[in-house]
């Protein structure tokens, strides 16, 4: 298999396997927590480190796990004492334990190979060189297999555990009164993020892992109202992240990690205008048509208002109609032609009447309305 | 247990605090088996605190909280809750027909998967809330009424013995006010026994035949008549200066 190929799959790989955890932290609204993890992890694998002096022990993974989760406590104590936000913990926790880590790094562990920049930005064209063999045979990189278990595991736990998962997301009330407890959820899905992220940013850095966690998932939250579909599409749209950053890394010879990332803001980009119902376009589509379907109900209760009054001549006339609503004249002659040619309106002799079809409509109009004003605003 | 069990539910000497400001302040209460019970206080009087410290989501200072004579853990397939309707994100990617579900996790048990049982079972529900035309519905586009009576159907399908309900009557249209206080009374007329946050004064007579009035310390509970007295009503609401005619 060609590095390249190799690189490709790995990314892949990281990518589903970090979209996945991903969409519950975005439902949760947690997307900050990812970032203060994948930064924090770096402490346990330092800690780790100093214990087994090995930078390929598992032990290491243990480690970071336990300060991510160690993270989340952190956060969740300061928080709980109500004396600050959870947004402003994260900002001190974060920076905190992530310093402390930096600070082991330059102090003691100067002669090892942990570099600061390839924490937070990952050195993917490397991957390849990593082997992993088994009684001397090449079998590939090593990134393939360790990314692949994490991610046959994540999908598995989130499998086994999608409707605790999903109830304790949605209400986490309710799932204590039940029996499902959201502490043991939660702690759950954070040491799922952590594992991932430890795997991960290895190959592709945490800045990386931040948008593969992130990123899929709220674009995929835009295209779709089902829990499922979501994860699916997180899935899609993260490998379609993955490859379509490479080309860019490859064609223009620049930074894999950082064209990733940066084809990630542009696919959500792309969803954000042109989502179908929730894209920029679309709401302004509908928007508009609203509006014009309001100010015709305007027009047409205007027009029922004064039905049979005296003024009627003057306040519907075809001529002086202009003068009584406050709408541009063009906007109103071609409203007024689409009411009369949706037959809801009729001119007779100088002054516009509603149609039997047309007083109907803007009579069950009117009803609707003033129903869903009073079933908002009761009490 | 071959004692008599007279109460379902019997709080005693419930102490909840923030640092030094209590919110509830020794309450003692029992609810009798069979009756539409109504919590009523003024606003921060403790209302929902009271409700979420009986059902183990509020850790209290002090007191314990029996049901059928036994503790919480042993009883939690009988108890059914509904959280006020603002609790949960309504943008959350789901449909009706999966929240009423929910509702059957207590039954159906870690990692196993709803049956069609199941899924019988939330329709039947959502009938009796007249949503059933809305079962594959997204959940972002209910009113709040009729999120208010997808909740209420998630809570029957839970089948519990005593139902704990944080204002279901909060912010709905007359249509779903109408179709709760019909659930609730069929609730009664099964010998189940209901237990709701309510915040309108006017309406408790109608509602309920039994009612408990608290501002941090329980000022009384009983049967409506009896305890729903201006006296009392002046004592619960003393420190609001809001006092309404009975």
């Amino acid at each position: 298999m060609s590095p390249q190929i190799e690189i490709q799959i790995i990314a892949v790989i990281v990518a589903i396997a970090c979209s996945i955890p991903g969409v519950f932290l975005v439902l949760r609204k947690m997307a900050m927590m990812s970032d203060a993890i994948t930064h924090t992890i770096l402490l346990g694998i330092i800690i780790g480190f100093f214990i087994v002096h090995d930078i390929s022990s598992p032990f290491l993974i243990i480690g970071a796990t336990l300060t991510g989760l160690f993270t989340v406590y952190m956060v969740e104590l300061l928080t709980r004492t109500r004396l600050v936000s959870e947004d402003s913990a994260i900002g001190i926790v974060f920076p905190f334990l992530f310093s402390i880590a930096i600070i082991l790094i330059t102090r003691y562990a100067g002669n090892v190979h942990i570099d600061i920049d390839a924490v937070l930005l990952g050195e993917l064209a490397f991957a390849p060189f990593n082997r992993l063999r088994i009684f001397g045979v090449d079998i590939g990189a090593k990134g393939i297999y360790s990314m692949g278990l994490i991610l046959i595991i994540n999908l598995g736990l989130i499998w086994i555990f999608f409707k605790e998962i999903k109830i304790v997301v949605f209400d986490s009330e309710l799932a204590a009164v039940l029996g499902f407890s959201p502490v043991l959820i939660q702690y759950g899905l954070m040491t799922i993020v952590s594992v991932t992220t430890v795997g991960a940013f290895e190959a592709v850095g945490s800045i990386l892992v931040i948008a593969f966690m992130i990123g899929p998932p709220v674009s995929a939250y835009l295209l779709t109202d089902d829990l499922k579909k979501m994860l699916y599409i997180s899935s899609g749209i993260g490998a379609l992240n993955a490859l379509g950053g490479y080309q860019i890394a490859f064609y223009y010879d620049v930074s894999i990690a950082g064209s990733m990332a940066t084809f990630t803001g542009i696919t959500f980009m792309f969803v954000f205008i042109f989502a179908p119902q929730r894209g920029m376009i679309s709401v302004a589509k509908r928007r508009k048509f609203q509006s014009i379907d309001f100010a015709k109900k305007t027009m047409l209760f205007h027009i029922l208002h004064h039905e049979g009054k005296e003024n009627e001549g003057i306040e519907n006339g075809v001529s002086t109609i202009y003068e009584h609503l406050n709408l541009k004249r063009e906007f109103l002659k071609r409203m007024i032609l689409q009411l009369i040619h949706e037959e809801k309106l009729q001119e007779v002799s100088g002054v516009y009447k509603l149609t039997d079809s047309g007083r109907k409509y803007t009579i069950e109009s009117y009803e609707s309305i003033i129903e869903s004003l009073n079933s908002e605003y009761i009490k | 247990m071959s004692k008599e069990v007279e109460f379902v539910v019997e709080v005693e000497d419930m102490t909840v605090a923030y640092h030094v400001k209590p919110v509830l302040w020794d309450v003692d209460l029992n609810v009798p088996k069979g009756v539409l019970m109504a919590i009523v206080g003024p606003n921060g009087a403790g209302k929902s605190t009271l409700l979420k410290a009986m059902l183990n989501l509020i850790k209290p200072i002090s007191g314990r909280v029996l049901f059928n004579g036994e503790s919480y853990e042993t009883q939690r397939k009988h108890i059914g809750y509904v959280p006020q309707r603002g609790s949960v994100d309504w943008d959350f990617p789901t449909t009706v027909l999966d929240v009423v579900l929910m509702g059957r996790y207590g039954h159906i048990g870690w990692i196993k998967r709803s049956s069609s049982k199941d899924k019988e079972l939330a329709m039947i529900a959502l009938k009796k809330v007249a949503m059933e035309d809305f079962s594959n519905r997204q959940i972002s586009q209910l009113s709040g009424g009729q999120q208010q009576r997808v909740f209420l159907a998630r809570a029957l399908v839970q089948d519990a013995d005593i139902y704990f309900m944080d204002e279901p009557f909060q912010g709905v249209d007359a249509k779903t006010e109408k179709a709760v206080i019909e659930i609730l009374k069929e609730l009664r007329k099964r010998g189940k026994t209901v237990v709701v946050v309510h915040h309108d004064l006017q309406t408790v007579k109608d509602y309920f035949d039994w009612v408990t009035l608290i501002n941090t310390q329980l000022i009384a509970s009983g049967p409506v008549e009896d305890v729903f007295t201006e006296d009392n009503l002046r004592k619960a609401y003393r420190s609001t200066g809001k006092i309404l005619k009975g």
